[in-house]
Order: structure tokens, then C-alpha cells, then sequence
């Protein structure tokens, strides 16, 4: 009866929820949800690159790209193509995976800042190809991007453009990720990602092949990211180089970083929290009009500005992220030298 | 070989700005180990503060390089005075704390400057006006126009004063100090604290005179110009080996000119399959290739691996 209501309750909760921002708050509000679950994927995805296995990876938007780029190759009339979803995703998590080991392979030596920007050029050369790939043979549409993409379809029923059915495919998949994750961070894999963090040479001589387990760490994160870039592909309809800038693989950091690195409940807070609270500062506008009954400041700029701040003094007050996992606040909290030494040294690699 | 000559030459341009950018992200990473990812929005600051103080003089009647002049003196101390709150707010609380905090406090800088930026500038491209003597000088088959000389010219000066300073300087001894070892260099007498302050303020001042340059050189200046121009500066720094002075220098004049050949040949090497659209793709191959095989940088000394 206790598991029971355990897992019933937030079941309805999750079910009965978009109708609900609907009722309150529109359409949009449902829209503004679907993308949060896709942000709850991504951040999952980078949490076991960053989180687990202490890669700081800045490019990650890149494996996104893959997979929506590859859906909307392979499933829309730009190339007369029209296979269905069930194929073309497993295919994107797994061209992303590919792009995940190619990013992985060479740059197994370098750490911290090194890797960080080494990710980074990844990140923008995939982005500079999407952009240039239209000439002399079109390939990604250039600026331009696809459009017309086919939306999901299982079996006879298209998703069209439904919000509701998206959020329950969506939700369908963040649980799935979730809970890939979970059971892979206590899994002897997992284990050995948290090892190679810790120390990696330590991890080394345990007998942990860290070069397999790190491509490994790579591969998956980036086949998440894949799926979850085929899933927007399939929900917008459209793709173009903008959606994949820099600013994005920052956000996504962001997020895990902001919530809790390595802690899966935090990572998801913090995906929700960072993709719901730009779009809700988009009231500072109207805000404005009522209380002063005139605009002062440009809203979107205002937006971004508080948005900005935010960041800077969520950062300042909890440096471990808002909802960090149990160790790592003991580790915070503890007092004394080896605490300390922890606290500098966790991800204060390549120094 | 015309073209080839002219490519240089941009790209010793285009690379002297690059270094000089370089330099503060490697003057800061050196002694604190932190990339300053709003580096390049402090560029930005720089440029716009020139170019506002510009708009102000215009109808003054004074000579167009005085007015530039004037502008300069304007956005060094702003840049340095942002440099300096940056610094305090953002960066000294964590100095202690998760090594990703103050990488994520360092974005928040950078879209905050941003956005400030585009709340007082606004969101058009702003055009900098036909201050500077526009002729061009004939050099082998070559043009060299006289602001390309000038900003050679200006970074190469700011480089050896500042390769003085801290070569030379207590100053900079206390700065080469606190980069090898914070705690011993406390322990010597050193204020570190206060070294970092001036590394900041140092680096916002070589950025404010890049910031210029660069809305000089292009005759515009944009919001999020800092941007690209951080992210290539950085990847200069690397290049050259992060923390280290030299490096920096010689990486961002690299960087321009592998840049600057890039886009001028690929066209013809690949048959216009490629053109200069790619431009931007260099700086990252060339960097991705360097970590590869030489993972500290051409000049750098610590090794990307933990020791």
C-alpha cells in the first residue's frame, strides 16, 4: 500500500499536470514544459560526463545536433525520406554515441580547462559544418536549416502537433533516462566514472581501464543527448545551426551545475528550474506596464539580465549547486584538512 | 604571391589583437587557474565606452586621433574598473569553493555584461566614424592601411610594457609569485589579494585597447562582439600554453594568420567547395590538433595531465 502510494500519487500528479498549466496558464505554459523535459534529458545526459565521470565538457550541444539533424535527414521531404521514428531515433542516440567516442578518443589525455575548450571547438566546428553544408551539395540546408520535418508517428496515430501527446513521450523518455541513470551510477560502470573523478590515477591502479570506462562516459552521455535532439526535431519540425550555438551547451551546464552535479534529482531541479525561469521573467514586461504603467526597460534584455544575476548569486550563496547530493554537502560541511583538500581538489583536475 | 603577402599582413593584424585579448585570459588563468569567460564581453565595454565618448566629441571640432585618444582614456579606466568589480562580486567568494562555480558565476558575467550592454547601446550595429587617416601604404605588391599599422604598432608596445612590468617590476614579481604558489607567496609578504585585483584590472585594460581596435578596425561595434573574439582569444591562449605570457602572443599572432591564410586559400585548394565561411573553423582544428599532440601548448611547461 506504501509503494503503492509512493509511486501512484506523482504518476497521477506527472498525468494530470499539463492539463492543469493549461487551465492556469495556456498553451504556451505546455509548450514551455515540453522543452523543460527535453532540458531534463540533456542535463541528465551531461550530468554522466560531468557529474559521474568529472569530464567538463562545453560542446555537448553538438551531440544534440546530431540526432536532431540525423531525424531530420532521414524523416522529412528535404531528402524524400520518410522513415519512421522508432528507427531514426535508436539511429541518432547512436551516430551521436559515434560523435561521442570521435570527441572522446583524442582527447583522453587532456583534463579540466584543457578538455573544457578542446569540447568547445568541437562543439562550434559541428555547429560552422551545420551552417556551410549546403553548397556545393546540400546537405544540412545551410542557415536555412530543415523544415517540414514529419512529426512522431506511432503506427497509424501522428503526434501532429500536439503539446499533450509530446509531454507524455517526452515524460516517457525523461523517466527513461532517469532511470537508466540511476541504475548506472551504482553500477559497477558507474562506480568506476565516480572513481576516475576522484583520482584518476588512484582509479588506474584498482584496475579500472579508465580509457574504455571515460569513452564509455562520453558515448553514453552523447547518445542521450542524441535522442533527446531526434525528439526535437520530431516536436519543432524544424532545425537550423541557431538552435545548436555555444550559449546553449553553457545552459545545459548550467543546469547540471546549478542543480547538483552528480546528483540526479538535483541535475532534473536544476534542467526545470533554468529552462522555466527565463520564460517566466518574460512577465517582467507586463510587470512593468502595471506597476509603473509604462515599459522602462526592454523586457528581453531585462529577462536575460536577471537571469544572468541569478547565476551569479545562486553560484555565490550554494557553490555546490542548490540541491547537492548527500556526499558531496558531508564533504562540504566536514571540517578539517582532509576535508578541505577535498573540497579543492575534486574538480581540480589538471592542475 | 600578392595574395599571400596581403593575408600576412591581415593576419598579423588580426592576430596582435588576438594576443593582446589572449593575454588577460592568460594573466588571469595563470595566477588563479580560472578561464574569465566574460573576458570578452569586457572587450565589449571597451569598445562601446570609446565609441560613446567618440559620438560626444564629434561635433567638438578636435583632430580625429585626439578624439580616439580620448575615447581610450575613457574605456581603459571603465574596463579596469569592471575588471575590478568582476572580480570582487563574482570570482573572490569562490575562490575555495567547487572548481565549476566560478566557471558558472564567470557566464553569469558574461550574459549580465551583455545584456547591460544592450539595455544602454542598444541592440543595432553601432558604426565608428572616419576618425583615423584611411591611406593605404603600398608594400610589395601589398596595402598596408595606416590603422593596420597602428594597431600593430599600439599592441606591440602594450606587449613589451607589459612584459616589463612583469619581468622587471616588484609588481610583477609578486604576480609571477603568486601564479607559481598563492599560499607560499602569502607567506613571503605578497598581498595576494590585492596582486589579483591588478592582474584584472591589468588584463580589463589590454582588453578596453583590443575593444578598440578591433570597432576601429571592422568600423563597428555590436553587443555581442566579445564573444567570438573571447572564444578565439582564449583558444589562442591555449595554444600558446595557458599561463604563460609569451605564449599568448605567439599563439593569438598564429591564430590570425592561420586564420587569415585559411580563409584567403581554401577556396582555391578545395575548389570552391569551401570558401571563407569556414574562417571561423581554423582557430578550433588548429587548437583541437595542438592538444592533441602537444597538450601543454607550444610554450607552455605544465602538462595537460594531473602531475
Amino acid at each position: 500500500m506504501k509503494t503503492l502510494a509512493k509511486y501512484a500519487i506523482p504518476a497521477a500528479i506527472l498525468c494530470i499536470l499539463p492539463f492543469l498549466i493549461d487551465a492556469a496558464f495556456g498553451k504556451t505554459w505546455v509548450r514551455i514544459v515540453d522543452f523543460a523535459l527535453l532540458y531534463v534529458m540533456l542535463a541528465l545526459g551531461l550530468n554522466i560526463v560531468v557529474g559521474f565521470a568529472g569530464l567538463l565538457d562545453l560542446g555537448y550541444v553538438a551531440f544534440f545536433a546530431v540526432g536532431a539533424y540525423l531525424y531530420a535527414l532521414l524523416a522529412s521531404p528535404h531528402f524524400g525520406l520518410h522513415l519512421p521514428f522508432w528507427l531514426v531515433l535508436p539511429l541518432g542516440a547512436f551516430a551521436a554515441g559515434l560523435f561521442g567516442i570521435l570527441l572522446g578518443a583524442p582527447t583522453l589525455r587532456l583534463r579540466g580547462d584543457y578538455l573544457a575548450i578542446v569540447t568547445l571547438g568541437f562543439g562550434e566546428i559541428i555547429r560552422i559544418f551545420l551552417n556551410n553544408l549546403n553548397a556545393p551539395y546540400n546537405i544540412t540546408g545551410g542557415p536555412q536549416g530543415i523544415d517540414l520535418i514529419d512529426p512522431v508517428r506511432l503506427g497509424p496515430w501522428s503526434f501532429g502537433h500536439s503539446v499533450y501527446a509530446y509531454y507524455f513521450l517526452f515524460l516517457f523518455f525523461v523517466l527513461f533516462t532517469a532511470f537508466v541513470s540511476t541504475r548506472l551510477q551504482h553500477s559497477r560502470i558507474g562506480r568506476a566514472w565516480i572513481a576516475i573523478r576522484e583520482d584518476e590515477i588512484a582509479a588506474e591502479a584498482m584496475g579500472i581501464d579508465t580509457r574504455n570506462v571515460k569513452l564509455l562516459a562520453f558515448a553514453m552521455g552523447a547518445s542521450f543527448g542524441g535522442l533527446s535532439g531526434g525528439l526535437f526535431a520530431g516536436f519543432e519540425g524544424f532545425v537550423s545551426p541557431e538552435s545548436f550555438n555555444l550559449m546553449e551547451s553553457v545552459m545545459i551546464l548550467c543546469m547540471v551545475v546549478l542543480g547538483g552535479m552528480g546528483h540526479i534529482r538535483g541535475v532534473i531541479f536544476g534542467a526545470i528550474l533554468l529552462s522555466v525561469l527565463p520564460e517566466a521573467l518574460r512577465y517582467v514586461g507586463p510587470l512593468q506596464q502595471s506597476v509603473f504603467g509604462r515599459i522602462y526597460i526592454d523586457p528581453s534584455s531585462l529577462r536575460m539580465l536577471l537571469f544572468g544575476l541569478a547565476l551569479i548569486l545562486v553560484m555565490l550563496m550554494r557553490p555546490a549547486g542548490l540541491w547537492p547530493s548527500p556526499t558531496r554537502k558531508r564533504e562540504l560541511s566536514a571540517k578539517g584538512e582532509t576535508a578541505r583538500h577535498e573540497n579543492t581538489n575534486v574538480y581540480d583536475a589538471g592542475r | 604571391m600578392e595574395i599571400f603577402l596581403q593575408q600576412l599582413v591581415n593576419g598579423i593584424v588580426l592576430g596582435s589583437i588576438y594576443s593582446l585579448v589572449a593575454l588577460g585570459y592568460t594573466l588571469v588563468y595563470g595566477i588563479m587557474g580560472l578561464i574569465n569567460f566574460a573576458h570578452g564581453d569586457v572587450v565589449m565595454i571597451g569598445a562601446m565606452v570609446t565609441l560613446t565618448v567618440i559620438r560626444l566629441l564629434s561635433g567638438s571640432g578636435l583632430p580625429g586621433p585626439l578624439v580616439v585618444l580620448c575615447g581610450l582614456g575613457a574605456a581603459i579606466p571603465f574596463c579596469m574598473m569592471t575588471g575590478y568589480l568582476m572580480e570582487r562580486i563574482a570570482y573572490r567568494p569562490l575562490r575555495n569553493a567547487p572548481r565549476l562555480a566560478p566557471l558558472i558565476t564567470a557566464i553569469g558575467v558574461s550574459i549580465l555584461l551583455q545584456n547591460v550592454a544592450m539595455l544602454i547601446w542598444g541592440r543595432e550595429y553601432l558604426s565608428f566614424p572616419q576618425l583615423l587617416p584611411a591611406h593605404a601604404f603600398p608594400f610589395l605588391g601589398a596595402s598596408i592601411s595606416f590603422i593596420q599599422i597602428l594597431i600593430v604598432a599600439g599592441s606591440g608596445i602594450m606587449m613589451a610594457c607589459l612584459s616589463i612590468l612583469i619581468r622587471k617590476t616588484r609588481l610583477g614579481n609578486a604576480m609571477r609569485a603568486a601564479s607559481q604558489n598563492a599560499e607560499v607567496a602569502t607567506l613571503m609578504g605578497v598581498e595576494v589579494n590585492s596582486v589579483i585585483s591588478i592582474t584584472f584590472m591589468l588584463g580589463s585594460a589590454l582588453a578596453a585597447v583590443a575593444g578598440m581596435m578591433v570597432s576601429a578596425y571592422y568600423g563597428i561595434a555590436h553587443y555581442d562582439m566579445g564573444f567570438l573574439l573571447g572564444l578565439k582569444a582564449f583558444t589562442a591562449a591555449v595554444l600558446g600554453g595557458i599561463g604563460n605570457m609569451e605564449g599568448a602572443m605567439l599563439g593569438g599572432l598564429l591564430l590570425g594568420i592561420i586564420e587569415s591564410m585559411g580563409a584567403g586559400y581554401l577556396g582555391t585548394l578545395t575548389n570552391g567547395a569551401m570558401g571563407s565561411n569556414y574562417q571561423d573553423v581554423f582557430a578550433f582544428f588548429v587548437l583541437i590538433l595542438v592538444l592533441i599532440f602537444r597538450p601543454s601548448g607550444l610554450l607552455g611547461e605544465r602538462v595537460g595531465e594531473r602531475p
